[in-house]
């Protein structure tokens, strides 16, 4: 298992590197570049250069590739040219926002479409098994953007059962020590200020749990179906276990290895869903920080900002990749 | 294990085999889902392709007229599916929409697929440093998110129509190249392939004529699933205001876009073009689940 990790984690150098060429690049492909972005109508060649010299734009490349990884490596990208506060100190803000909406999305994904998808593959071919391959069917083939304003027309304009925007009421002031703000109104003590965050979740997380859902339904189902027809379940029924010791023991812990396959390829997927969805609810995330970032070229959040989302995409698949190993033996070996 | 793998039980016709593609044919058509998809699709394609005739009104006629103080009558005899904030007629622009999301997939998923499929190929056929050089490439490139690859790729080349069928096509590269990797490397072993080099077939004409049209098939089926996502990736685009920059392009992601402040007085302005990218994108899928299903040799002729 070692060698595993460590062959894995050596994996994550080119990857990184081929990755920070790859940002390093893309940022210097930006129309326009920082100068005119900083100085707009005020743009004169004088001022230009000094901004270029300023940002050490008039240097070589391998130069300016150094100095981008030494920023990298240290977190320090400045500040934002429009909130004036540290890209890092955003960072911290932003980033627990789209983390705990990720997991609600992807817990609504998993406590719905795990039985959803298994009560299908027990009821194979009937109406429940129809309804599943029904609601996996919308599920995929609908933008979350439009599934995102749906729901709010519905549940936040029209019956007002839910808040239509933001994180929290703008009238609950408590602490953020972690800037998870369900973990922080715990941390208060305040009751009502959690429900409040959760209630701001909800709509969103449904949103952005949809695809997941259909996808984990329908793996589910397949994996069931798999399965269940497998000699070890017929001797187990043979022998008199009870039908839900079977569908436990089992069925449902031998089809958990595609479904986990899946669950790893879905971070990549929340990640992207979540511009969309944060977009839809004003809710101040990572994924509506770049965008909005990339409009306003914001040239400090964009350096920073996509580098970081980078890095953590790179080492989630890590985990996932780890885990797989942890669960299948037969991936650790080869 | 495979989906395709996992969903075979859904599959249980028993047919001698008639060839790869007279089996998938055969199969498709006793499969309603599919043929549901596909005749959706069929009737969206000659829409787009008779709009002029068959819309009512232009799309980009203005009948200010007909507005009312807050936006927007419903829908009524004259216009079907209602006008939308300019006097615009809803249904007119529906179906003129239908040629833009079309061509955004099929042009889309065109360019993922050919350099995906040049690169695939080459890795999988030449093998060594190539190969490895290849596929890192690939990794990276699919470490980063597809959609926010997409949206870094339109904020360098700036929104527009033109912009999102690239984005979208560099996206889809490595997943094909990716596939065809993988379905060359399981062909090249083939016995019909060493009998072609060992009679002196060239590298490239056992490449072009023996191990593509044999490595296709599950390039097809992902190329029908991408069709899907690409409409609906590329409506998204549009919503975070990466589409045609011309407000008035009757493009469905752009429709739903700009009518979504309307969403209290006319909800159906957002809803109609939701609704179509939705019921096109399903349809689309059960084709391309269809095609899967119909294409796995591993289901040919199974009882």
């Amino acid at each position: 298992m070692l060698r595993f990790v460590v062959r894995r984690l050596l994996l994550l150098v080119p990857i990184l590197l081929g990755l920070s060429i790859l940002v390093f690049f893309w940022i210097r492909a930006l129309p326009g570049g920082p100068a005119s972005a900083l100085l707009g109508e005020r743009a004169t060649p004088q001022a230009v250069a000094a901004i270029r010299h300023q940002y050490g734009l008039d240097k070589p490349i391998p130069v300016q590739y150094w100095k981008y990884l030494k920023q990298v490596g240290t977190f320090k990208f400045g500040n934002s040219s429009t909130s004036r506060q540290a890209v890092s100190t955003e960072f911290k803000q932003r980033f627990p926002a789209t983390v705990e909406l990720s997991i609600a999305a992807g817990l609504f994904a998993l406590v719905f479409g795990i039985p959803l998808g298994f009560i299908a593959a027990k009821r194979y071919q009937g109406p429940i098994d129809h309804v599943s391959l029904v609601v996996s069917l919308v599920g995929i083939s609908t933008p979350i953007f439009f599934l995102a304003l749906i729901l709010k027309y519905i549940f936040a304009v029209k019956l007002g059962w839910l808040p239509s925007v933001g994180r929290i009421s703008p009238l609950i002031d408590i602490p953020h020590p972690t800037n998870f703000y369900l973990l922080d109104s715990l941390l208060d003590g305040n009751m009502s200020a959690f429900v409040d965050v959760g209630k701001h979740l909800v709509l969103p997380a449904i949103a952005l749990g949809s695809i997941p859902l259909a996808i984990i339904a329908r793996i589910t189902r397949a994996a069931v179906l798999d399965v269940q027809n497998e000699d070890y379940v017929r001797t187990a029924r043979a022998k008199g276990l009870p039908p839900i010791t079977v569908d436990y023991r089992h069925v449902l812990r031998n089809a958990m290895l595609p479904i986990s396959t899946i669950i790893g390829l879905q971070v990549g997927l929340l990640l992207s869903g979540a511009v969309l969805t944060e977009t839809v609810f004003a809710f101040p995330g990572i994924g509506s920080w770049l965008v909005d970032a990339i409009k306003a070229r914001n040239y400090p959040v964009i350096q920073g900002g996509v580098m970081f989302v980078a890095i953590i995409v790179v080492f989630v698949n890590l985990i996932v990749d780890l885990s797989y190993g942890l669960l299948n033996p037969k991936i650790r070996l080869s | 294990m495979s989906v395709v793998e996992l969903e075979a039980r859904d599959v249980a016709i028993e047919t001698p085999s008639m060839g790869l593609w007279s089996d998938a044919w055969f199969r498709l058509r006793r499969n309603p889902a599919a043929i549901v998809g596909f005749c959706v699709i069929v009737v969206l394609v000659i829409v787009a392709i008779f709009a002029p005739l068959l819309a009512p009104f232009g799309p980009r006629d203005q009948n200010l007229s007909l507005l009312r103080q807050g936006c927007c009558p419903g829908l009524s005899h004259d216009h079907l599916f209602g006008v939308d904030e300019l006097g615009r007629d809803e249904l007119s622009r529906i179906i003129f929409g239908a040629r833009f999301s079309l061509l955004i997939g099929v042009v889309s998923v065109s360019v993922g697929f050919f350099f995906g499929s040049i690169l695939g190929a080459i890795s999988g056929f030449f093998g060594g440093w190539i190969d490895t050089a290849i596929m890192r490439l690939v990794d990276i490139w699919l470490t980063i998110p597809g959609f926010l690859m997409a949206i870094g790729i339109v904020a360098v080349l700036g929104p527009g129509l033109t912009q999102i069928m690239i984005a979208i096509g560099v996206i889809n590269v490595p997943l094909f190249a990716r596939l065809l990797r993988g379905s060359v490397l399981a062909q090249r072993e083939n016995d019909f392939v060493l009998a072609a080099r060992s009679v002196g077939v060239p590298k490239r004409s056992i490449l072009a004529a023996h191990i593509l049209p044999n490595a296709i098939s599950p390039v097809i089926v992902q190329g029908t699933l991408a069709l899907a996502t690409a409409i609906i990736d590329a409506a998204g685009l549009g919503f975070l205001g990466l589409g045609p920059q011309d407000p008035s392009t009757p493009e469905w992601g752009t429709m739903l876009t700009n009518t979504v402040r309307f969403l209290q007085t006319a909800p159906h302005l957002a809803i109609i073009p939701g609704l179509a990218i939705v019921i096109t994108a399903i349809s689309i899928n059960l084709i391309g689940d269809g095609l899967r299903e119909a294409l796995d040799p591993k289901l040919r002729g199974r009882g």
